[in-house]
């Protein structure tokens, strides 16, 4: 009874240790490119929202927020990270906004764990294309079936009312913080 | 042993005739990619872990089997999914939470249980590759179909004309169930001509 004992806790014990040395060097491996994923991802959608924009700079004392410029310059605008629930994770996105902080410039999913064919279409053009121009004076609202009749509104997915809710929601949470913050800088 | 193979390919195929790992199957399926994906990392999970089960058979107690071969799975799910995320990062974004989640799918435990425990190294991934594909295989079909029918196309590519309703029933889960039933459905009768034309034969 105890060479029992003793013989499963030493196969469970080898077993366990094997795997986790042999998880350390897959995470070791893949880490660093997935790294590299998530900030090119990041650029890119940037790059998306802001076709022009060549200068792409961090704002001071957050991570959260990028300052865009074009190649003489110019201010275009600013994309914000946005994070929050969804139907079935954590959506992240980012936001693009005017340096008036009036107007959407446009919406980039990065990070979604929405039901695949349905929620997931948050992420496609059909979907992300409202929100380029949106008016953000007022806060963002979703329609349902039918199209838009403010320029703060914009039309949820059939089937995927939850994950349109969801989205909208982080948007206009991230964005009224990151409007504090920048009047709290000036 | 070439028998060890093709069983999971149709006589043992692990969705239309042991309707094993229902939750991928039916989650996923909503694109004929997302079914190709998933059934490749599972193909490599179930291979790997069968191997592995095999070659260590005879140095497992057997009380403590199950969590044994729980570890070496979620060993190489784990791997298949930092793989994924650092190579093919758009596939694993639209996988979402189900490549973690083939640790809990049952073939795979099931083919580890019932046969790499007890047969040879040979045998057992031939028989783990057969039911990895016969699976993929499976996946492709029901997501075409889904695709096709929710979607208007296949893989991507558009193949129904432009005036085409999409039917958006068949990408929710509802669609899933009914796309799974029928094609067991279609399945069984084949099944059941082909043992027709055997017994005229003789």
């Amino acid at each position: 009874m105890k060479n029992d004992a003793i013989k499963m806790i030493t196969a469970l014990a080898v077993v366990g240790i094997l795997s986790g040395i042999s998880l350390v060097f897959v995470y070791n491996y893949a880490t660093p490119k997935i790294k590299i994923n998530v900030r090119n991802e990041t650029h890119r959608a940037i790059g998306d929202i802001f076709p022009d924009g060549s200068d792409i700079e961090p704002m001071k004392g957050d991570e959260e927020m990028f300052s865009v410029k074009d190649k003489s310059g110019k201010l275009l605008g600013y994309a914000i990270i946005a994070e929050g629930n969804g139907y079935q994770g954590a959506i992240k996105m980012i936001a693009g906004v005017a340096g008036d902080f009036k107007t959407m410039k446009g919406m980039e999913v990065l990070d979604s764990q929405e039901t695949p064919g349905l929620g997931a279409e948050i992420a496609n053009k059909p979907f992300t294309g409202q929100f380029n121009g949106l008016e953000i004076t007022h806060e963002i609202e979703y329609v349902k079936n039918k199209k838009p009749s403010e320029p703060y509104q914009i039309e949820a997915i059939t089937g995927a009312t939850i994950s349109s809710r969801a989205v909208v929601n982080i948007l206009n949470d991230s964005i009224d913080k990151a409007r504090k913050a920048m009047k709290g800088n000036q | 042993m070439i028998k060890d193979f093709t069983k999971g390919l149709w006589k043992e195929n692990p969705i239309f005739v042991q309707v094993l790992g229902m939750c991928p199957t039916l989650a996923v399926t909503t694109k004929a990619l997302f079914g190709l994906s998933m059934g490749l990392a599972t193909t490599f999970v179930i291979v790997c872990s069968s191997v592995v089960v095999s070659l260590i058979r005879r140095f497992v107690p057997a009380q403590v089997r199950i969590p044994m071969f729980t570890v070496i799975i979620a060993t190489f799910v784990t791997a298949a999914d930092y793989f994924l995320k650092a190579n093919f990062y758009q596939i694993s974004k639209a996988l979402g939470p189900y490549v973690p989640l083939i640790v809990v799918n049952c073939i795979i435990l099931g083919r580890a249980e019932a046969y790499a425990s007890k047969n040879n190294v040979a045998r057992s991934f031939l028989d783990a590759l057969g039911m990895g594909i016969g699976f993929t295989c499976a996946l492709i079909i029901l997501g075409s179909v889904r695709e096709l029918l929710g979607g208007g196309a296949v893989f991507g590519y558009q193949l129904m004309c432009p005036g085409f309703t999409k039917w958006v029933i068949m990408i929710l889960p509802a669609g899933a169930f009914l796309t799974l039933g029928l094609l067991i459905g279609l399945f069984n009768v084949i099944n059941s001509n082909l043992e027709k034309q055997k017994q005229q034969v003789r």
